[in-house]
């Protein structure tokens, strides 16, 4: 039987197929799924910020950052024999909840685009091409992905399901 | 000073939100019982720090629906604060506002939820005026904004600006019942300059 393996907020797991993995209710977070098409082995991480580099104090979630848990991710694909130059991406999230997020100093209202732009620049960056998207607007998704077909499948409330 | 820790200030940290936090939920509930005209009982709130993980499974699941309610903090100190309820809660509280004038199920239309934002609108209030009061700090509410999705989705958004300084989560979880048991989740978001003035003004040293 084949496992659906849950990835937390500021999280990332890797599986192999028929395994699965998903993540719940992603806001402005990004999920970023990335796959061997040839050895199957996928991977999902959850990144909430997109820039380690920038934070003041030293973090040690590197799970957390678009930069960083890419990196990780393509890193203990790698190891599971997964190859960097065969992977491929779909993305999905950084949507904007509210009209406007949070004021004064620490202004997040672009949150949602920076993840997703710093997402893109950080595959690009490794040479991971993305081969399809779902992200912006103002609703959360649910996704599961599937290294065997590299079907990601995005669920919104309100909303019928697609697969991307 | 010097030998502190990011991790002990982290601590001090949580440790006087938490107490700003009991204090102002037990504020809010009072206003929501002056709103709604009736006695509202509302148990100790539970103050909780948690893993960004944790935090969806807590409130029921991360695709359980919810309405939040989310409005910046001006003033002498800058920040943000989300008010969290449970869809079936947000319901109850929209038909009592509304006395009745919205057909049952049909609480989600623009008018419950222009009622509901002033619910939240409210209670945000009344939970920043504890704050204000205790700290003589000037703390405006900007207008909220509101949104019906999956708690995880809505979550992110205090989680993000909770991960640019650590790895936790604070929220206050206050259950109150009128007719029927109710569950609400304060999140209060001071940025990191704020929190500075917020212990100054009560007399705890910044490090």
């Amino acid at each position: 039987m084949s496992e659906i393996i849950k990835v937390g907020m500021a999280d990332l797991k890797t599986c192999v197929s028929p395994d699965g993995v998903t993540t719940l209710g992603l806001g402005s977070c990004v999920g970023i799924a990335i796959r061997d098409p040839q050895t199957k082995i996928g991977g999902l991480a959850h990144i909430m910020l997109p820039d380690s580099t920038a934070m003041r104090n030293g973090q040690a979630n590197i799970a957390k950052f678009a930069d960083t848990g890419i990196v990780e991710l393509v890193r203990q694909m790698e190891k599971l024999g997964a190859m960097r130059k065969r992977m491929v991406a779909k993305i999905a999230g950084g949507a904007t909840m509210f009209p406007f997020q949070g004021q004064g100093n620490v202004n997040v209202g672009q949150v949602g685009d920076r993840n997703v732009e710093a997402t893109k620049a950080k595959l690009k960056e490794l040479n991971i091409p993305i081969i399809a998207q779902d992200t912006g607007a103002n609703y959360g998704r649910t996704v599961i992905f599937y290294p065997e077909t590299g079907d990601y499948l995005i669920r919104a409330v309100g909303r019928s399901e697609t697969i991307i | 000073m010097g030998g502190m820790s990011l991790e002990q200030v982290t601590e001090t940290y949580y440790d006087v939100l938490k107490e700003l936090g009991n204090i102002g939920a037990g504020n809010a509930m009072t206003a929501l019982s002056q709103m709604l005209q009736c006695k509202v009982d509302m148990k100790v709130p539970q103050v909780k720090l948690l893993e960004f993980s944790e935090v969806g499974e807590m409130m029921g699941g991360e695709e359980l629906i919810m309405v939040g309610v989310f409005l910046g903090v001006e003033g002498d100190i800058t920040g943000s604060m989300m008010f969290m309820v449970e869809e079936h809660t947000a319901r109850h509280l929209i038909q009592k506002i509304t006395m009745g004038m919205l057909p049952e199920g049909n609480e989600f239309e623009e008018m419950g939820l222009s009622a509901m934002k002033e619910v939240g609108n409210i209670i945000t209030g009344a939970y920043l005026n504890s704050l204000s009061t205790l700290t003589n700090l000037k703390i405006f509410p900007t207008p909220p904004a509101l949104t019906v999705d999956m708690a995880g989705a809505i979550l992110s958004v205090p989680a993000i600006q909770f991960g640019i300084f650590g790895d936790k989560i604070l929220l206050i979880q206050s259950q109150f019942h009128d007719e029927i048991q109710l569950d609400g989740y304060f999140i209060l978001i001071p940025d990191m300059e704020s929190y500075a003035k917020i212990l100054t003004s009560l007399g705890l040293p910044v490090v």
